[in-house]
């Protein structure tokens, strides 16, 4: 039987300059702090969140997060989903590989937000953009 | 503007980042700290993270980059008083901190920055010193 | 209209309950020692009260009908409570079997039609099976709390961070260590770390069972993290079988310090921090002893 994810409260920012970054990790450890996530979690989310918040900027020029609080079962968590119209990712398998990077950088971003998240969606489309999506439970 | 304030101490410098590091800031204390120690002919960078709550990988690569070039000039690079969660968020990214020391505060960061380079020193300066600066 | 089956079932309303007690106190499998009878019977006469009001002629064909939601949730409770009262699954199952044993009787003696009773005895069943299944989940999830409850607990005593030395911190590592565990591990040693000053941490995993590469990858990630605060991290209680496993499996522990007991451990520790344990010259402790 699989319980169903229960959105309890939504919030949409958008991220389109470098100094957006940081205001954003703020709003995402707000909620992270209001259903009582420990720190270490607390620091693996935003920490996930800002690698991807940082990809959208170079990668598409930015885009729209949404920050939902939701709740499955007696577990809470946070899902943030990035959603961008950028050129999008021709191979996501190899995106989500260690190492690998189109742009200068150490290529940590996907792959490390993977591993940080509680779970991790993404969907790409060349031409129309990315959408990821990372839940974070509150004991997870 | 913001700018981060570098300290002298001997023959270190001493720099505290308490604000989030974005692009340009980072990009500035880069270009100052290097300039400083072509300036003091300083040893040793000491770089107190205690008050950052989040290091992603941008963050991380100026950090490694500020060791780097350190090393070009004959000075070592010590970051001290990583926040617990911090240090277990890194390991779960996978970002390894290239080319810097690491120590758990100030003090002991100046005791390792201390016997490196004077260790360095009491050898042969000819000496072609190569050390394991991985973390 | 056939029969009304609900009507039979209220008009026997009084003499359902005394069977259905009747067979309860009779079964060799009664827990006299974990339920009173007054308890039995308040619960029992509650369930079949709440059954009788839900059910009508309708509903009966429908088990999954959300009209049975008070009797399922009725049930749930009492199967949770006896859960973690320590009833059996089958003590615990039996009480609804037995209910449905009672009303199958009953319709026995009031429905003469033979093709009637054999239909209206499957529809019985098949609610009251429908009961019994929910029954059994709510029992598990019952025990899965129990468990639970006991992992938190085990989690959180399992994790002594011992001052052993100034500057020199030993950690225990006793059971199975799985990516929760080795956060909480990591938290806690970290923690300690910091509040301590201390710059060196031993990991001690004589209580570990087996090591695979998962559980490598785990104390890998422990040194690292340890190594990224300033503090050296060293392994120890690396029994002979696990040196053999780790070697034969191909796991790579050449970047971490590893001991084969806490003792050298500590004495790697000693040294590293320029300490140094010495016995007493024999005379040295003799003169001190002596009177003066």
């Amino acid at each position: 039987m699989i319980t169903p994810v229960i959105l309890l409260s939504k919030d949409n920012m958008t991220v389109l300059r470098e100094q957006d970054v940081v205001p954003f990790r703020n709003r995402v450890k707000e909620y992270a702090i209001k259903i009582r996530m420990g720190l270490v979690n607390q620091t693996k989310l935003i920490t996930a969140a800002s690698e991807l918040a940082r990809n959208m900027l170079k990668y598409a020029n930015g885009g729209i997060v949404s920050i939902e609080t939701i709740a499955r079962g007696r577990e809470s968590g946070i899902r943030l989903t990035f959603k961008d119209e950028g050129p999008g990712i021709a191979d996501v398998n190899l995106a989500l590989k260690d190492g690998f990077s189109t742009g200068k950088s150490l290529g940590l971003g996907l792959p490390g937000a993977r591993r940080l998240a509680s779970e991790f969606e993404i969907n790409s489309e060349i031409g129309k953009g990315t959408k990821v999506m990372i839940i974070k439970w509150a004991n997870g | 503007m913001d700018k981060i304030p570098i300290l002298r101490m001997g023959r270190f410098l001493l720099v505290t980042i308490q604000v989030d590091l974005y692009d340009k800031l980072a990009l500035d204390l880069e270009a100052d700290l290097i300039k400083m120690v072509g300036k003091t002919n300083a040893r040793g960078i000491l770089i107190d993270i205690s008050a950052v709550n989040i290091v992603d990988s941008f963050m991380g690569r100026i950090i490694s980059n500020i060791g780097a070039m350190a090393k070009l000039v004959d000075a070592e690079t010590v970051v001290v008083g990583m926040q617990p969660a911090v240090a277990i968020t890194l390991v779960e990214l996978g970002l390894p901190l290239r080319g810097v020391y690491t120590a758990l505060n100030v003090e002991k960061g100046m005791d390792l920055l201390k016997s490196k380079v004077l260790r360095e020193e009491e050898t042969d300066p000819d000496d072609d010193y190569a050390g394991d600066s991985s973390v | 209209m056939a029969i009304q089956i609900t009507k039979i079932f209220k008009k026997k309303k009084a003499s359902i309950l005394e069977r259905w007690m009747q067979n309860q106190l009779a079964h060799v499998g009664l827990r006299e020692d974990l339920i009173s009878n007054d308890d039995l019977r308040a619960d029992s006469s509650e369930l079949i009260v709440t059954l009788l009001d839900t059910l009508n002629e309708k509903n009966l064909d429908d088990p999954d009908s959300s009209d049975f939601d008070p009797v399922v949730e009725l049930l749930n409770s009492l199967s949770l409570s006896r859960a973690r009262q320590g009833f059996s699954p089958r003590e615990t199952g039996l009480f609804i079997i037995g209910l449905k044993e009672v009303l199958i009787g009953v319709l026995q003696e009031e429905i003469i039609d033979h093709k009637e009773l054999a239909d209206l005895s499957l529809k019985v069943h098949r609610l009251l099976d429908n009961f019994s299944i929910s029954t059994f989940e709510a029992y598990i999830k019952g025990r899965e709390e129990v468990i639970l409850r006991q992992t938190d607990e085990i989690a959180e005593i399992s994790t002594p961070v011992i001052r052993v030395w100034d500057g020199i911190l030993a950690l225990p590592i006793i059971g199975t260590l799985d990516s929760a565990r080795t956060q909480v591990i990591m938290e806690t040693l970290l923690t300690e770390i910091v509040e301590s000053g201390s710059s060196i941490a031993i990991l001690d995993i004589s209580g570990v069972p087996t090591v695979d590469s998962l559980v490598a990858q785990h104390l890998l990630k422990t040194v690292s993290a340890t190594r990224l605060m300033g503090a050296e991290c060293i392994i120890s209680g690396i029994r002979p079988e696990i040196a053999q496993t780790i070697v034969h499996l191909g796991i790579d522990l050449a970047t971490i310090i590893t001991k084969s007991t806490l003792a050298s451990a500590l004495q790697h520790a000693f040294k590293s921090l320029r300490l140094e344990v010495r016995q007493q010259r024999i005379d040295s402790v003799l003169s001190r002893v002596k009177p003066q």
